[in-house]
């Protein structure tokens, strides 16, 4: 155990994390320049799209260090985007050191102060390392001077690597055995066992990845999830090279996977703490919190038969995304669904593209919605996410929504439209700080359904890039809330319904129907738009019947390439909904929110 | 109307010469009309290739480019190595297409004399302005003479191309050019959408057709006042842009391209099908002129089509004629019950006029000729 070292590497988006992951694979052998690919645990091809870590995955780097020993080094990769700071959390606590990784170029940003508060919060010794040193626009001086006054760390302990050139990447090996401590606990004790990631091999079943606190298992072994008190019997152990590399135990200090013949994935939730079934831990290990979901939308099938498709590719799914949550929902449009919950519109957005991509299901989602309260006149207190079950306005008395705290970090030349923004999403009480010359630190309290949806966007395109967001809820405030329904050709659409403030009703009522009239592409009639609120039209559009759609010429013979271009056409219209007798696109229900046509 | 059809091949020669480049069109031409000696040399030798797998045609449609190119003992020649190769049917229809600037009234009672029975004139439009704005070489006095010297010449059965949605073109201006041409009582009007096709002068210029004064929302105005002009002076719309006086009057040629009916298509880029193959040949004279040196088939690429593609095909061609689909020959050639699959939306299309069901086809009404492409994707 004493030559075992499990460590994270945290950072803002884009300050060069996989990079570096990528070189201390490299460096360790583990794998060759031949078998090398880009950024090796962003494994998802929509990761690697992207360019961002969405799912934290580990690895044992075998190592040996100049004191001559051999060491394991488990990193645990975590993910960099603002909607995932609970992953980041749950892999942390199965760490005892982090590398905190600061891009050179841009200096400390709100994602590295939000990491390193987590990674006190743990107890973990903290390497700063300054990334980026090759680039012209470095400036490992503003970065040092920020370590001391910004993150409250010695500038001393920095070290400083180039991910990209390989440069300064032995110096961060040799820091990470020195400086990172081996894990404590006792091999002798009753297994205690963190699980911080899971995915489903069809083969297998669920693959547990977790890290051994107490105790050992191996094959063989009844293990319990203290959770819920299920029990399975363990079928493979192992550790995570590139690929699963089977072991004899898994014992305390160590990071590796179980197999344990589990088909059901329900009985297994991230978070939980396994044991043995005839000598369990006395407690389940602490550290981990419930993550809560803030954004909520509806998921259909856009074929109706494809609904038990989908039903499997959830439960499957949420194995391996522990952020998410479902339940059964159904809509009088769109027939047979689920009502699911998110950490933010990313979250959303790469859920649907998995469920797409992995499980080969056509999905459309209905407009999302974040958690409202409202108290009704018997005092009930209703919790509603879904604008289908809004309550008789007659019978509520007191209607909120939730608010967060955003933080953001800026140059100052931008603060003028920042707060622009913020006062146009209702924002309140802000506060603002100059933690260093030129930069700003900004808070401002704020609805959270005014900026789930494209404040992040907005707010990077009037930053240009330069300012960093992170948001904390704070509570739930009372709010002046109507439902504000879409018809189309007279037939609502409960799927398109949002809950919105009172004051802001009749310019979203005029932008979802313009939005609306963007999205829905015309058809073989005229189709009219209204956006009401309690049977009050307080908005229209017409989308006008298609005009011609027909080419002139259609011979010389060449008829494959215009049958060719008909079934790209055709493709794409598998992708949209029927409602009524209008066919609706997936992305007709998301834009909906976006402010205006350029976001 | 008649369904009675007797499937037999029909024969496209692709002449792939050019003077000038018009600015709509992207059908592959040269403008080295030094080459047109070789090209016909070649084209023999293509024929003689092809000797067996096809026999017999009861159409023959020289297009291009611009056959009229030609001289007329060149296009003789060419027939009589067609006739010499194939068997063409006696009452065969043939058609050329001409330029209005090419050929006097000799020269088309020789092509006449020759064998051709259908001229197909470019006149695309009788104002100046707009011909110049196309690229055309032609103006108008030259399209009115040229439809005059052929009837003259003895062709009864002229058809005329024309283009409508030109850019700063109102729908007077269209309305009074198809009154000209109802005037000179062509057997036959191919009226075409102006398409601004990427890759053409043209295209370039206007980008996505928006600006220069066309409007894509016009298309459509144009499109039904063309048929209702024209089908009120006798005109039968049978395909969405070609018109004829009398279906006797229709191009047999191209109605075979909409039927599945085989073709054998002769020359740089030239199309054939048969059966359930397709294959095209090589878009460059160039390398088609090696092949045929090499006496090598000159083609580019095939596919064979699996039934539900060959079905597409039949669906979406069929909706752009007023015979509409067969419903007992579409089960029978492609294995699909369309009014049984799609029972709820082919009542829909009726409601809302624009198809017919009757007599066991399924018909597009003017309006749904319109939207054909979007009526395919059931």
């Amino acid at each position: 155990m004493q030559n075992i070292r499990n460590f994270s590497i945290i950072a803002h988006i884009d300050h060069g994390k996989s990079t570096l992951a990528d070189r201390l694979i490299m460096k360790t052998g583990v794998c060759d320049q031949r078998t090398y690919k880009d950024q090796m645990l962003d494994s998802m091809d929509i990761e690697r799209e992207r360019g961002i870590t969405i799912k934290s995955q580990a690895i044992s780097l075998p190592y040996t260090a100049s004191d001559g020993e051999t060491y394991t080094l488990n990193l645990i990769d975590t993910p960099g985007h603002v909607d995932f700071s609970y992953e980041v959390s749950r892999s942390l606590a199965s760490c005892e050191g982090v590398l905190l990784l600061i891009d050179a170029t841009q200096g400390v940003q709100a994602q590295t102060l939000a990491n390193l508060y987590l990674a006190m919060e743990h107890d973990l010794e903290i390497i700063p390392v300054i990334n980026k040193i090759d680039l012209p626009a470095a400036d490992v001086e503003r970065v040092l001077e920020q370590i001391d006054s910004e993150l409250g760390l010695d500038p001393a302990t920095h070290l400083a690597c180039s991910a990209k050139e390989g440069t300064g990447v032995d110096e961060i090996l040799e820091a990470i055995v020195r400086r990172i401590p081996p894990p404590k606990g006792e091999a002798k004790k009753p297994l205690a066992a963190l699980i911080f990631d899971a995915y489903y091999d069809a083969y297998r079943g669920t693959v547990i990845n977790c890290r051994v606190f107490d105790g050992e298992v191996k094959a063989g072994d009844t293990i319990r999830f203290m959770s819920n008190g299920s029990i399975y019997r363990v079928e493979e152990v192992g550790r995570f090279l590139l690929d699963r590399q089977k072991r004899d135990t898994l014992s305390a200090g160590e990071v590796g996977y179980i197999i344990a013949g589990i088909k059901t994935v329900s009985s297994v939730s991230i978070g939980d703490t396994i044991t043995l079934d005839d000598r369990p831990c006395a407690q389940p290990l602490p550290g981990f919190k419930k993550v809560k979901p803030v954004v909520f939308a509806s998921i259909y099938p856009i074929a109706s038969d494809d609904y038990e498709d989908l039903s499997d590719a959830l439960e499957k799914y949420k194995l391996n995304d522990a952020a998410f949550i479902y339940e059964k929902d159904s809509s009088a449009a769109l027939g047979q669904g689920f009502r699911c919950g998110f950490l933010g519109l990313l979250h959303l957005d790469i859920v649907q593209e998995r469920l797409e991509r992995e499980y080969g299901l056509n999905i459309i989602l209905s407009v999302p919605s974040v958690r409202y309260r409202f108290t009704l006149k018997d005092g009930t207190e209703l919790h509603v996410d879904n604008p289908a079950h809004y309550p008789n306005p007659m019978n509520i008395i007191k209607s909120e929504e939730p608010y967060i705290r955003a933080s953001m970090m800026l140059p100052d030349k931008y603060l003028g439209a920042v707060m622009t923004l913020c006062i146009d999403r209702r924002g309140v009480n802000s506060n603002m700080r100059y933690p260093s010359p030129g930069r700003v630190e900004l808070t401002y309290e704020m609805p959270l359904s005014e900026v789930i949806f494209d404040f992040y966007d907005k707010f990077k395109s009037v930053t240009q890039g330069y300012g960093s967001f992170d948001y904390d809820l704070i509570d739930y405030r009372t709010s002046n809330l109507v439902l504000l329904d879409i018809l189309v050709n007279g037939e609502k659409v409960d799927a398109l319904s949002q809950i919105v403030h009172r004051d802001r009703a009749r310019a979203r009522g005029v932008q979802a129907c313009e939005r609306l009239k963007d999205e829905i592409p015309r058809q073989m009639y005229k189709i009219a738009i209204q956006g009401a609120i309690g049977g009050e039209i307080i908005s229209r559009s017409t989308i006008s019947a298609f005009r011609k759609d027909v080419t002139a010429k259609c011979y010389g013979g060449d008829i494959t390439r215009k049958r060719k271009l008909l079934e790209k056409q055709k493709e794409g219209k598998k992708r949209m909904k029927m409602v009524g007798s209008v066919s609706i696109p997936q992305s007709a229900f998301l834009a909906v929110l976006k402010s205006d046509k350029d976001s | 109307m008649n369904t009675g059809r007797a499937y037999i091949p029909g024969l496209y020669i692709h002449f792939p010469f050019c003077r000038s480049k018009c600015g709509y069109c992207d059908f592959y031409s040269v403008t080295e009309t030094s080459l047109v000696p070789s090209f016909l040399e070649a084209l023999s030798t293509e024929a003689a290739l092809y000797r067996g797998e096809f026999t017999t045609f009861d159409t023959v449609y020289l297009g291009g480019g611009t056959p009229s190119l030609m001289r007329p003992e060149q296009v003789d020649a060419l027939l009589v190595m067609l006739r010499g190769t194939f068997t063409i049917l006696d009452n065969a229809e043939i058609t050329m297409e001409l330029n209005p600037a090419d050929l006097t009234r000799e020269d088309l009672r020789a092509l006449y004399q020759a064998g051709v029975n259908r001229v197909n004139i470019g006149v695309q439009s009788f104002h100046d302005q707009k011909l110049q704005l196309m690229g055309r070489r032609h103006d108008r006095r030259q399209a009115l003479s040229a439809i005059e010297e052929a009837a003259a010449a003895g062709f009864d059965n002229i058809g005329l191309d024309l283009i409508y949605n030109l850019p700063h073109q109102s729908l007077e201006d269209w309305r009074a050019s198809l009154e000209q041409a109802i005037a000179l009582h062509p057997a036959h009007l191919s009226c075409y959408e102006l398409e601004l096709k990427p890759d053409t002068p043209l295209g370039r210029k206007f980008g996505r057709g928006e600006c220069a004064g066309r409007s894509e929302d016009l298309a459509r105005e144009f499109f039904m006042e063309t048929s209702k002009t024209l089908e009120e002076a006798g005109y039968i719309h049978y395909e969405v842009s070609n018109f004829a006086a009398g279906m006797g009057r229709a191009s047999r040629h191209n109605r075979k391209y909409w039927d599945h009916t085989p073709y054998l298509g002769l020359g740089p880029a030239a199309h054939s099908f048969e059966g359930t193959r397709r294959w095209w040949n090589r878009s460059s004279l160039k390398g088609y002129l090696t092949d045929l040196s090499n006496r090598k088939r000159p083609v580019e690429g095939q596919e064979d089509l699996r039934s539900e593609e060959l079905a597409m095909e039949a669906l979406f061609l069929g909706l752009r004629t007023k015979e509409g689909i067969d419903l007992d020959r579409y089960v029978r050639l492609y294995g699909r019950d369309l009014m049984r699959e799609n029972r709820h939306q082919i009542e829909e299309w009726s409601r809302l006029g624009l198809v017919e069901i009757s007599g066991g086809h399924i018909r597009p009404t003017r309006s749904g000729m319109a939207v054909a492409d979007a009526l395919a994707m059931i």
